[in-house]
């Protein structure tokens, strides 16, 4: 496709040197900024506690001790600290799809009285700065009103106003305006009710978006901190962002570093896997340019 | 839920086809089934959106009335909540932290701007460009943006150690004296912006390098064929075919980085000298330190106002750009 430069230029002979400098100097700047700190923080978690406090620091460990990502899992208790960010991305995972899919769909094909008031209450919320809300929701989860329950240190304090969430409403609900009327007539037809029509006609023909916004939904969750610091005061309830940022003074260097690359390992895993999603879910609610 | 008949509520309205199979009904009754019908219709519509109404309705539209009320009422949690006017925001206005707190925001967010607009957008236009390793650059780019913040910032915290920290060493390795980074009040918010740059830049970058696949590349052969230059075609079309998610994502970063907390929660907790106490560090603060929540949503309430007078001025401004 053409770009900026011209392919033509591109093909003299000055055209090649140049792109060739231009590329790997783009490289090597890249190796440096994003692949050289990984390598820092996972040698330097192999590192012995002296070698690491050593000024100047060492490009490669003297000694190596990968033992080291053990003592972390065992010192920090990082297998409970992971479970507690599974439970917690995870409900907030299934809350979205349970909550949000449904209505989603019932605004784009059931088109119900007063849907557009209630869609526009709910884009509404977009507006907002995600902070502003902090306060007077922690204030609310610690006393829901009516019911009068307190939902602190309990995982359905991140699940529920996760699901809450408007992007993922205008999302899916743009994905099930384009399936055509024409397919659900003929469920309805078959004899089919709309619950029925939802999952074994319209679930499937979604999995782009689904994948999509269930992505969003768990990277978002797993990142999340300052929520989750709020809501979770009782350390044994703690996801691994807010435990490693309480133990980051008390612990030794060596043993946070390992927990640090050990916390991270199931996004990059994440992004491994489903860089297409991911990348789709980047663009999907924005903007053509 | 599985069998479509077990639930009348959640059985589709009646269709023509089978009500043409019943006798012939009269005119009232016909009424009273298309009434029953729209009824059934829209019962089921809500019985899927009632889930969605509940949590929109306590986490997000009864927050919004509650944060306004907070905002005016002072609250402790053992006594009811008192009416108390504008107490809270005099309180604030008197706090010497409020004018610091605001000032290091529009400091973080400019600085951010500069940082965190002009590099992600460079980079795109390069990467355009690139036609080897396409996979890898996308990859390593983004690849910071899929890190916990928290780590990000514990991390970065390390590399800015002046002792054995990276920068330091790289620094002393070829001779040149280390900086104080986080320690020193000049450097440290300069610090914290480069740290949010690096950790967020791989989304923006994308997002404008899918922009500018967009771009038809007869514009650049015309404006070849005219005589511009390369400065000229990135000047005449690449910057107005992709102005429109310019200035989207200049809004939404604008928008996200006075926001900003983690980076100088974890980094440097306000410090040193008050010169990384942001707004919002200010409202957690208030909030969850001096347990002063009216106080705290009185701040959250400044925050929401200077930032929606400021993206309806920016709709407009860009709106009145587009005319021109």
């Amino acid at each position: 496709m053409r770009t900026l430069v011209s392919p033509g230029a591109l093909r003299s002979p000055r055209g090649k040197v140049v792109y060739g400098v231009v590329f790997a100097c783009t490289l090597a700047v890249f190796v440096l900024a994003f692949m050289f700190p990984l390598y820092w923080v996972i040698t330097g978690a192999m590192k012995s506690p002296q070698e690491l406090a050593q000024t100047p620091a060492t490009l490669v460990p003297h000694e190596w001790h990968p033992e080291t990502f053990a003592d972390a899992w065992d010192q920090l208790s990082l297998g409970k600290y992971f479970l507690n960010t599974l439970v917690v991305a995870g409900g907030a995972w299934l809350a979205q799809l349970a909550i949000d899919v449904p209505a989603a769909f019932a605004l784009s094909k059931l088109r119900p009285k007063f849907g557009n008031v209630v869609l526009g209450l709910m884009l509404a919320t977009l507006m907002l700065p995600a902070t502003a809300l902090l306060v007077p929701t922690y204030v609310t989860v610690t006393d829901l009103p009516l019911l009068h329950l307190n939902l602190i240190n309990s995982p359905t304090a991140v699940w529920l106003p996760a699901a809450a969430n408007a992007f993922n409403i205008y999302l899916l609900k743009r994905f099930f305006d384009q399936i055509p009327d024409e397919l659900i007539e003929a469920a309805r037809i078959d004899g089919a009710g709309p619950v029925r029509t939802l999952w074994r006609i319209i679930l499937p023909i979604s999995r782009p978006i689904l994948a999509v916004v269930s992505i969003l939904a768990v990277v978002t969750a797993w990142k999340d901190f300052i929520w989750p610091l709020l809501v979770f005061p009782d350390t044994e309830k703690q996801t691994l962002s807010v435990m490693l940022q309480r133990v980051a003074i008390d612990m030794p260097l060596n043993v946070l570093v390992a927990g640090m690359v050990l916390a991270s390992l199931p996004m990059v895993a994440l992004f491994l896997a489903f860089q297409r999603q991911i990348l789709a879910g980047l663009t999907a609610g924005s903007i053509k340019g | 839920m599985s069998s479509p008949r077990s639930s009348s509520l959640l059985a589709w309205p009646a269709t023509s086809s089978s009500r043409a199979r019943r006798p012939v009904a009269s005119p009232g009754e016909r009424r009273k089934t298309k009434f029953r019908r729209k009824l059934k219709e829209n019962l089921t519509a809500y019985g899927l959106l009632c889930a969605a109404l509940v949590v929109f309705a306590l986490f997000s539209w009864y927050p919004i009335v509650r944060g306004v009320l907070l905002s005016f009422q002072q609250v402790d949690f053992v006594n009811a909540p008192t009416w108390v006017g504008f107490d809270n925001f005099e309180r604030l206005f008197a706090d010497p932290l409020f004018g610091v707190a605001w000032r290091n925001t529009l400091l973080f967010t400019g600085l951010a701007l500069v940082f965190g607009f002009a590099v992600p957008f460079l980079t795109a236009v390069l990467l355009n460009e690139i036609r080897h390793a396409k996979a890898f650059f996308r990859l390593a780019v983004y690849l910071p943006v899929m890190l916990p913040p928290v780590v990000t910032a514990l991390m970065w915290k390390w590399f800015y150690d002046p002792g054995p920290g990276l920068f330091n060493s790289a620094l002393g390795a070829v001779g040149l004296p280390g900086g104080q980074w986080l320690d020193s009040s000049s450097t440290a918010m300069l610090s914290l912006v480069f740290v949010s740059t690096w950790a967020n830049m791989g989304s923006t970058t994308l997002i404008y390098l899918a922009a500018l696949g967009t771009i038809p590349g007869e514009l650049y052969e015309a404006a070849e064929l005219d005589g511009a230059g390369l400065w000229k075609r990135l000047r005449h079309v690449t910057f107005p075919q992709t102005r429109f998610v310019l200035l989207v994502l200049l809004l939404l970063q604008i928008v996200a980085t006075m926001q900003v907390f983690t980076e100088p929660y974890v980094m440097t907790g306000g410090g040193p000298d008050d010169s990384t106490v942001t707004v919002l560090l200010l409202l957690y603060r208030y909030a969850f330190v001096y347990n002063d929540f009216g106080s705290a949503s009185a701040m959250s309430l400044l925050l929401f106002v200077a930032l929606g007078v400021f993206s309806a001025w920016y709709v407009r401004l860009t709106r009145k750009a587009d005319q021109t």
